[in-house]
């Protein structure tokens, strides 16, 4: 399960929209506890492949080492990341499933069709390993405040 | 010095946030946490030893692949190792369209 507020929610499918038709990237703070990501905050990142912006997207290590750290003085933690797949569907790719390394971590991924944000689903890397690791189809719970 | 551990790590420290080990270099350091935590070993090197290459270890901010040194660089108590998974994807890959489209 992962628990969005509904600002949050509206803000991953925006930036969407904004980074349209390329793909947007982002990192979900908050607490991973009783089987849920929940998430207090969003946080947009740049995404590094201008080579290829349409269809793929990537994050530096090094903002996420930023990132990683100012979540800490606010005591979250990553619990999973969003991205945007313009004129695809909400659907994890071989690419997605090959890059996710982060087991536990919820991954966001809205459909932008023409520039319009559509289907937004979420999928939890779960398994043991690398080896291991599979998605699941992940609820997403939306609240209000 | 302290080492930041990833959410997905967590597991295998003891749910730590961050371990404090001790050693000369990045390498040192390194050995110390997987010899506290052996667990955490296979999910930060290779078969043959080497780091995965998803797994990007800062020091401080520096990308240790470009530091001069890399792993042998020497470390102090104050420093702060940082180990993050990457992260990347995409929707679709090009051989993927091709075949579609196809």
């Amino acid at each position: 399960m992962l628990k969005l507020k509904i600002a949050e929610y509206q803000a991953i499918r925006a930036h969407g929209e904004e980074t349209y038709p390329h793909e947007c990237c982002g990192v979900l703070l908050g607490v991973a506890d009783d089987g849920a990501n929940t998430v207090n905050e969003t946080v947009r990142a740049g995404n590094t492949r201008t080579d290829s912006a349409h269809n793929r997207y990537n994050i530096s290590p090094q903002e996420l080492v930023k990132i990683q750290r100012q979540a800490r003085e606010k005591k979250l933690d990553i619990v999973g990341f969003y991205h945007s797949h313009p004129d695809h569907p909400a659907q994890w790719s071989v690419t997605d499933f090959a890059e996710a390394h982060w087991i536990g971590c919820s991954y966001v991924i809205t459909a932008v069709e023409k520039g319009k944000a559509a289907i937004t689903n979420s999928f939890l890397l779960t398994g043991a390993d690398e080896d291991d690791k599979k998605f699941l189809d992940e609820p997403i719970e939306i609240s209000k405040a | 010095m302290e080492i930041n551990i990833p959410t997905p790590l967590r597991q295998y420290v003891g749910k730590q946030a961050s371990v404090q080990v001790e050693g000369a270099t990045v390498n040192d350091a390194l050995a110390a946490l997987t010899a506290a935590y052996p667990d955490l070993k296979k999910h930060l090197f290779t078969d043959e030893g080497k780091l995965r290459s998803f797994v990007n270890l800062y020091l401080n901010d520096d990308d240790i692949r470009y530091l001069p040194e890399k792993e042998a660089t020497r470390v102090s108590e104050s420093d702060s190792l940082t180990i993050i998974p990457s992260i990347a994807g995409g929707s679709y890959a090009d051989g993927e369209l091709l075949r579609a489209v196809r």
